[in-house]
């Protein structure tokens, strides 16, 4: 064993994990893909490891009128081997297919992936671009987040210390949306160095680039010229500016092809 | 420490644990299943891939605590399985390991590759492999022999 000692609980129900939570000192466990690292190399030394995946609710998806509801607790796995609905026309899929190996996919969580909020993360900039937005339950009820707006900084999000991720809202593409997503990475499956998702949809009216892996949160653009990324990327060093212009490049021309 | 109960090889399995005991420690350790091998223990070099409820996933980040219920497979728990026995024999065949340090989570994920991707060529063979590491092999033989497979049940 590597990790410092914790104590571990594994709720029946959203409040009484919310409740765990209010205590101080837990750390949420859903696919422990991340957390199962941090832990072992002992980067994080909760008190209390609350684990979700007794919670049912969590793993359950749904249709809704214009796109679909993923639970929090829906694995990488699922999405990728269409065993979630994808109102994206395949989107989702591909990207679930490109993150790290099959073996953390078939445990790692959508959810888990965006309260984690690692900048390389594929889900944050992913459904930034797409417009989707999470489920955040707490003690006094939920709310609604953007993706876009979830992400303050590198692993840091808006959510609250007793709230929880419970799912997130994606909503459908129209049928001539244009999309382009480009992960430059040494090795599959390996954390990026940069990554851009371009999404076009003249039906719902959106035009939006994403680029990511920036050591903060996701930087959305609607306007991508080259006058407005040079402002952006003047915090940048050299050689990162040259990986995000290559990331954000390459999908402008995926999505145009 | 924690009560958790699920089955190792189809034989059932009640332990108290104390809650950051990973997988694979609990296996190897409580069990003595030591065909599960322990590389980096942080999930990248995949030396440590079991099934968990039929699906390949890293023991050394998950923890023994949080699989109640769950149906746990190693490779001693695949002696009998004709895939696997398959995948052995192209093994052998095609010199697919010299340590075999990372051989039985190899076989773990080239069984799942045979029975998901029936398809796959080697480009994709490859890629599926990237969460396995192997630093003798060069991948070479290990490639070939989920091709040998692959190809023997296309034709079966």
């Amino acid at each position: 064993m590597k990790p410092a000692p914790f104590a571990y609980e594994r709720p029946q129900s959203l409040a009484e994990a919310c409740a765990l939570l209010a205590e101080g000192g837990a750390k949420l466990l859903a696919g422990g893909q991340s957390l199962g690292p941090m832990l072992n190399l002992r980067l994080v030394q909760p008190e209390m490891l609350v684990d979700l995946g007794g919670l049912a609710e969590l793993k359950a998806s749904e249709r809704l009128g214009d796109g679909v509801r993923l639970g929090a607790l829906v694995t990488h796995a699922q999405i990728e081997d269409g065993r979630a609905p994808d109102p994206t026309g395949g989107i989702l899929p591909r990207v679930a297919s490109g993150i790290a190996y099959r073996a953390i996919r078939n445990r790692g969580t959508l959810g888990g992936s965006l309260a984690h909020a690692d900048p390389a993360a594929d889900w944050l900039t992913v459904l930034a671009a797409l417009g989707a937005t999470v489920i955040a339950r707490g003690a006094d009820g939920e709310r609604r987040i953007a993706v876009a707006a979830l992400a303050t900084g590198a692993f840091e999000t808006v959510l609250g210390e007793a709230e929880i991720l419970a799912a997130v809202e994606i909503p459908a593409v129209s049928a001539e949306a244009r999309w382009g997503y480009v992960k430059l990475a040494r090795k599959p499956g390996e954390f990026a160095d940069a990554m851009a998702a371009v999404f076009r949809d003249p039906g719902r009216g959106v035009s939006r680039a994403v680029i990511g892996a920036t050591h903060g949160p996701p930087m959305m653009f609607e306007d991508f010229s080259e006058a407005a990324l040079a402002e952006a990327f003047v915090r940048f060093d050299p050689v990162e500016r040259r990986l995000y212009r290559a990331a954000l490049a390459r999908a402008v021309a995926e999505a145009d092809a | 420490m924690k009560e958790v109960s699920f089955t190792v090889n189809g034989r059932p399995v009640a332990a108290r644990v104390e809650p950051r005991t990973s997988l694979a420690d609990f296996l190897r350790e409580h069990d003595l299943l030591t065909g599960t091998h322990l590389g980096c223990e942080h999930g990248v070099c995949g030396a440590c891939t079991i099934l968990i409820d039929g699906a390949p996933a890293r023991s050394c980040i998950a923890y023994a605590v949080a699989c109640e219920g769950a149906d746990i497979r190693t490779i001693e728990g695949l002696d009998d399985d004709s895939l696997a026995a398959e995948l052995r024999a192209a093994f052998t065949a095609e010199h697919a390991l010299q340590c075999g340090y990372c051989t039985p989570a190899m076989l773990i994920a080239a069984r799942d590759i045979v029975l998901r991707l029936p398809e796959a060529d080697e480009a994709r063979i490859r890629r599926e492999l990237a969460g396995n590491l192997c630093r003798c092999t060069g991948y070479l033989g290990i490639v070939r022999a989920i091709e040998r497979v692959i190809a023997a049940r296309r034709r079966a």
